[in-house]
C-alpha cells in the first residue's frame, strides 16, 4: 500500500524543520562560547544538524515533487508552516541551558534514529543511518556535559535545575501521535513516537540522576510546533534572522 | 578524444588531496564510491564523510576540475548517502600519511591509540570535535602536546 505523500511530507518536515532551528539555535553561540573547545563543538554540532537538514528537507522537497530544493523549504516558507518541535526554537539562555536543550533533543535523536534505520522507505533508512553515528557523538557530548554542571558547582547545579523546569513542559511534544504518525507506522516507515518513551525516560532518567538534577513532577506539556497549530514567539525571530537575506535578495547565491 | 577507461579515471582521482588534509586524497578517504560511463558521460559518486560537511561541495569542485583538465567535459556528480561513510573505508596508506601528519588514526575502540608526535599511550580526550567535523581533540600527557584524533566512524 503505497503511502500518503501528504503525510509522508509532514512526517518528514518534523524531522528536517527541527534539525535545521535547532541548528540554527546552536550556532548563535558562535565565537560566543565560554571556552573555545566548546565553541567549536557547538559549531560543529550546529553543522551535523544543517547537514542533516539538508537531507531531510531534500527528501521533502522530492515527496512533495514542486521542484523545489531543500533550500526553498529553509528559506521560504513562513512560521506557520514549520513543523519543528516547540523545544528546538526555544532561546538559547545560559550555556547550560543549551545544552541541556541540546541532550533532551540528542537523546530524543539516538533514539529515534535507532528505529528508522530499519524503516520500510529506504531514503528515510538510509539519512537515518547517516545521521546516527553524528547523533551518537553528540549525546555523549551532551550528556557527558549536562553530568558536569549538574553535578557541578552550587551555582551551575542552581542554573541546570532552572533550565530543566523552564525546558521539561517542551519534552512530551517529542511524543506526541496523530493521524500522520499513525500511518507512517502503518507502512513501516516510522515508529509511533509514542513508543520511543519509554526508552528515552530510561536514558533521560539516568543521566540527570547523575547530574544529580530532579525532573519536574508535572505533566503538562506545550505543543503545537510539529502540528503546525502553533509556535512560540520566538520561532518568527529566529526565521527573521535566518531567511532575511533570500527574501531580500531572492535568488541571491555566492 | 576518445573515452577514457574507468581505471584512468580512478588513477586521476586519486591525485586529489583532500582539502582539510591535503596529505591523503579523496581515493584513499574512501569517498569515491563508484566511477562508471553513462554514454559518453563519466559518473562519479560520493558520499560525505559527514551530512554537513563543508568540504564536501569544495571536493566536487576539485573532481569536475580535475576531469575537466583531463579533457572530459561530460561528467555527472551524485551524492550516495548509502551505505553511510565509515572511518573502514579509509586505506591502510592513509592511516600511515595521516598519522606521519599529526593526527591520530581511527581506531575501532574509539580512541587514539598512540601520540602521533612521541608514540606515548597515555592520553586524554579534550573534546569530542575538533577544527573539522571529522576530528576530535586529545592531549599527550607524555609530551603534554595536544593532538587531533580523526574519529572512527
Amino acid at each position: 500500500m503505497a503511502v500518503d505523500k501528504d503525510k509522508l511530507l509532514q512526517f518528514l518536515l518534523r524531522i528536517g524543520d527541527s534539525t535545521l532551528v535547532l541548528s540554527h539555535r546552536v550556532s548563535e553561540w558562535c565565537g560566543h562560547s565560554p571556552i573555545l573547545e566548546e565553541d567549536i563543538a557547538l559549531a560543529n554540532t550546529a553543522l551535523d544538524l544543517i547537514g542533516q537538514s539538508q537531507m531531510w528537507l531534500g527528501y521533502a522537497a522530492e515527496v512533495q515533487g514542486e521542484g523545489k530544493s531543500a533550500d526553498d523549504l529553509a528559506f521560504l516558507r513562513d512560521a506557520w508552516d514549520f513543523r519543528n518541535v516547540l523545544l528546538t526554537e526555544l532561546p538559547n539562555g545560559d550555556f547550560g541551558r543549551t545544552l541541556l536543550r541540546q541532550f533532551l533533543f540528542d537523546a530524543f535523536q539516538s533514539v529515534l534514529m535507532g528505529r528508522l534505520i530499519k524503516s520500510s522507505d529506504e531514503t528515510v533508512a538510509g539519512i537515518a543511518a547517516k545521521a546516527s553515528k553524528e547523533v551518537a557523538y553528540h549525546v555523549e557530548r551532551s550528556a557527558d556535559t549536562v553530568v558536569g554542571l549538574g553535578d557541578g558547582t552550587e551555582e551551575s547545579h542552581k542554573r541546570m535545575q532552572q533550565a530543566l523546569e523552564y525546558l521539561w513542559p517542551y519534552v512530551g511534544e517529542m511524543f506526541e501521535s496523530d493521524e500522520v504518525d499513525a500511518a507512517m507506522a502503518e507502512a513501516g516507515i516510522a515508529p509511533d513516537p509514542a513508543s520511543l518513551r519509554e526508552e528515552y525516560d530510561a536514558l533521560v532518567g539516568r543521566v540527570l540522576a547523575e547530574a544529580t538534577l530532579t525532573i519536574p513532577e508535572g505533566k503538562f506539556a506545550h505543543k503545537g510546533g510539529r502540528t503546525g497549530y502553533m509556535h512560540t514567539e520566538h520561532l518568527g525571530h529566529l526565521l527573521a534572522q535566518m531567511q532575511w537575506l533570500q527574501r531580500a535578495y531572492p535568488g541571491c547565491e555566492w | 578524444m576518445t573515452q577514457p577507461s574507468v581505471k584512468q579515471v580512478w588513477e586521476w582521482l586519486e591525485t586529489i588531496p583532500d582539502p582539510e588534509i591535503p596529505v591523503i586524497t579523496i581515493v584513499d578517504l574512501g569517498i569515491i564510491r563508484n566511477v562508471e560511463f553513462d554514454g559518453d558521460t563519466c559518473v562519479v559518486s560520493v558520499t560525505p564523510t559527514y551530512s554537513g560537511c563543508p568540504a564536501t561541495s569544495m571536493i566536487n569542485m576539485d573532481i569536475e576540475t580535475c576531469l575537466r583538465d583531463h579533457g572530459l567535459t561530460k561528467i555527472e556528480l551524485k551524492q550516495q548517502i548509502s551505505p553511510a561513510w565509515t572511518t573502514d573505508w579509509m586505506s591502510d596508506s592513509a592511516r600511515a600519511a595521516l598519522e606521519k601528519y599529526g593526527i591520530a588514526p581511527p581506531q575501532p575502540a574509539g580512541g587514539p591509540k598512540r601520540c602521533p608526535r612521541c608514540g606515548g599511550d597515555h592520553l586524554e580526550k579534550l573534546s569530542q570535535f575538533g577544527s573539522t567535523p571529522c576530528k576530535a581533540q586529545w592531549r599527550c600527557q607524555d609530551c603534554l602536546e595536544p593532538f587531533e584524533y580523526f574519529k572512527c566512524i
